[in-house]
């Protein structure tokens, strides 16, 4: 229990363990609420000016768009959560999209989770890499992925060149795939979904996921405690190439054109998603279920612009405000409740 | 006399150093480059490589700063880009040149002060804090031009910036950056605030204790590198004649690649100036002569990324086969006591 009240805020345990009795209240007080909330507004501020905002098809638009930053966020956080982080997954995203385009365009009866499996074994390959860099070279992540960003990057060029995969020579069956739905929801959405709730159990309920949250909070600590600090790190890392790759096949089904810049510049949206969701960049606390609603408020704010009819450059900079908006109400809250627990404890004494 | 021997050996150490060893390697580099490659030693071609790394040069100056506070800034870029954007509305609007370049490197400051203010103020992360103004600056440029670009600078500036001394093959350009990288080296190597600087990314609690005002050297930090940004920004839109939004995208990453590459830590408290303007320099010949051998921009990004996981990878392995092998001369030393091993 008092490893529990000494993280600052924001992770799932530490609201769930601290007000166990009301339920209500720690879903009241979670992090995610706040994106919510956000998104409610801008989201009916955006129909009311303009209904169409709601349709069927830009809903979809939105969906889709948002699943891709998701996944890609999903992994960007079970990194980050151990102090680490990865630039490579744009690069990632780019050279698993362009390889699954020409397997698929050369076999074009490949069923379809044949490719996605292909593209999560090509992305995990490339998070191996930064992982054993990371692991065996005793190289900071940032070093090593800002290397790989490049390095996975010009691969790509190398091998595509100038040319690029158009939607014309992929089969028919890789592209619906974008288009088919199950109960009326996207498999795209599906897809994300399942990604997110599968890493969220896992960093919540598995001694895996805490252990990955010790690692952040306090790395000298969490070796000493006994946690494989370094096999976790491979496997942190290995997932989140394998996600990134992930996300590159599902770029390729909903594009369809692919060029060896797919994904260039994906890597600081993935990383203000996961912040803007609550993950604090120096590791030991957020969710995932907050980066990928992150991912989802920063793919609404760019089509509500749109519909609203502001100027589209303006999408940036408040994606910019909003980053420095998010970590300053979250150190705000840390700030609050460290004060808090330290009056408790001391009462208690 | 053991004392001038300990720093006999100490300079050695420092020359065989990751530092030392980058200086050598750039330097080989630009003479087989010269021997090498047809073309490289041209003067005009001597003139578009400094053209070329004009940039991340003056950009690297103030990064290595403060990623050796351990610190950093990704919004550097942005702040390049929003300054060109600002620099290209006032002289739509008519301004004065010479009232417009003092005014978008004192916008630069600006920016890097919002910057500082984050970091110190709040006391936020410096990674998340700039990537936040990485978006906010480079849409702000957006919004000030849009998609448009102003092009018709007058002559006397764009030729300037792109022109050389005299008859030589020296840019005009080369003088201010070389002012510059004196400046930040003298700063950083023998002054109170340099040693500060290394204090401050070795120990921050420390350093505060010994009375360096950790707080106020990062914001000035951050104030220097928003106003060499500007200056870089004023600098690339006369080099290229053209004032757009998106002028110097992604530079950032390039920047701190050849500061790493140099050999500055970054967790910060490790790292010299004249390392990292080897590493501009090695990024910049291995660029410029890969080019002139026809082999494509973007396969340079894989010789880029190898050579900045290398230069870590590299003193790590080194310090770990050193650590090994010291280890087994101690085991060979014969250990004086106890004479004969302890019977079972």
């Amino acid at each position: 229990m008092s490893t529990v009240r000494t993280r600052p805020a924001g992770s799932a345990a530490s609201s769930s363990g601290s007000s166990g009795r009301n339920p209500l209240a720690a879903v009241l007080r979670a992090r995610e609420l706040g994106i919510v909330v956000a998104l409610a507004i801008l989201v009916a501020y955006t129909t009311i000016a303009n209904p169409r905002f709601l349709s069927a098809q830009s809903v979809r638009d939105i969906l889709l768009g948002a699943s891709i930053l998701a996944v890609l966020a999903v992994g960007q956080t079970i990194v980050i959560v151990t102090r680490n982080i990865d630039l490579s997954v744009g690069s990632v995203l780019g050279l698993t999209a362009f390889a699954v385009g020409t397997v698929v365009q050369d076999n074009p009866g490949l069923p379809l989770p044949f490719a996605l499996l292909l593209g999560m074994a090509i992305g995990g390959v490339c998070g191996m890499v930064n992982a054993v860099l990371v692991r065996y070279g005793q190289v900071p992540a940032l070093v090593v992925t800002l290397g790989t960003l490049y390095m996975f990057r010009g691969v790509t060029y190398l091998w595509a060149g100038g040319q690029q995969i158009t939607a014309d020579e992929l089969p028919r069956s890789f592209l619906s795939f974008a288009n088919e739905t199950l109960l009326g929801v996207p498999w795209l959405v599906l897809i994300a979904l399942l990604v997110t709730v599968a890493a969220g159990v896992l960093l919540r309920n598995y001694r895996v996921g805490r252990e990955l949250y010790a690692m952040g909070s306090n790395p000298e600590a969490a070796m000493l405690a006994g946690i494989s600090v370094g096999r976790n790190l491979l496997g942190a890392f290995t997932v989140s190439g394998a996600l990134a790759g992930l996300a590159g096949v599902l770029f390729a089904i909903r594009f369809g054109t692919i060029d060896a810049a797919a994904g260039t510049g994906d890597e600081l949206e993935v990383v203000a998603a996961a912040v803007v969701g609550g993950v604090a960049v120096f590791g030991g606390s957020g969710t995932v279920w907050g980066a990928a609603l992150g991912a989802l408020l920063l793919t609404v704010i760019g089509n509500s612009l749109a519909v609203l009819d502001i100027n589209q450059f303006w999408q940036n900079a408040i994606v910019g405000a909003l980053i420095l908006f998010a970590i300053g109400v979250d150190r705000l809250v840390a700030a609050r409740t460290a004060r808090a627990l330290k009056k408790r404890n001391s009462h208690v004494r | 006399m053991s004392g001038s021997e300990n720093r006999l050996r100490g300079s050695f150490t420092r020359l065989a150093s990751w530092d030392g060893a980058v200086i050598l390697v750039a330097v080989v580099a630009l003479v087989v480059a010269a021997a090498a490659v047809d073309g490289f030693g041209t003067s005009n071609n001597v003139t578009f490589m400094v053209l070329d790394l004009l940039p991340i040069a003056l950009l690297a100056l103030p990064m290595t700063l403060i990623i050796v506070t351990g610190e950093i800034d990704l919004s550097v870029a942005s702040t390049l880009g929003l300054t060109s954007a600002v620099m290209g509305s006032l002289w739509n609007s008519g301004m004065a040149i010479e009232t417009i370049i003092p005014l978008c490197v004192l916008l630069g400051a600006v920016l890097g002060a919002v910057n500082g203010v984050f970091v110190t103020v709040f006391r936020l992360p410096s990674l998340a804090v700039t990537i936040g103004t990485l978006a906010l600056f480079r849409g702000l440029a957006l919004v000030v031009l849009g998609e448009s670009a102003v092009a018709d600078f007058p002559v006397v500036f764009t030729t300037w910036v792109t022109g050389t001394v005299a008859d030589t093959a020296i840019p005009n350009v080369l003088l201010p950056l070389l002012l510059l990288a004196a400046v930040f080296t003298v700063v950083l190597h023998a002054t109170p605030v340099g040693r500060a600087v290394f204090a401050a990314g070795a120990g921050e609690q420390a350093a505060r204790f010994s009375g360096v005002r950790v707080d106020r050297l990062k914001f000035w930090l951050f104030v220097a590198s928003g106003a060499v940004a500007g200056l870089a920004g004023v600098l690339w839109t006369l080099r290229y004649s053209s004032a757009r939004a998106d002028n110097g995208l992604g530079l950032e990453l390039a920047v701190v690649a050849a500061v790493l590459l140099g050999g500055v830590s970054i967790f910060g408290g490790r790292g010299t100036m004249p390392g990292v303007l080897a590493g501009v320099l090695l990024l910049a010949t291995l660029q410029n002569a890969l080019r002139l051998e026809d082999v494509t921009n973007e396969a340079l990004n894989i010789v880029t990324g190898a050579l900045l996981i290398v230069s870590v990878l590299l003193p790590n392995i080194s310090r770990s086969v050193r650590t090994a092998a010291q280890r087994r001369r101690l085991r060979r030393t014969p250990i004086p006591q106890p004479a004969t091993p302890p019977a079972p």
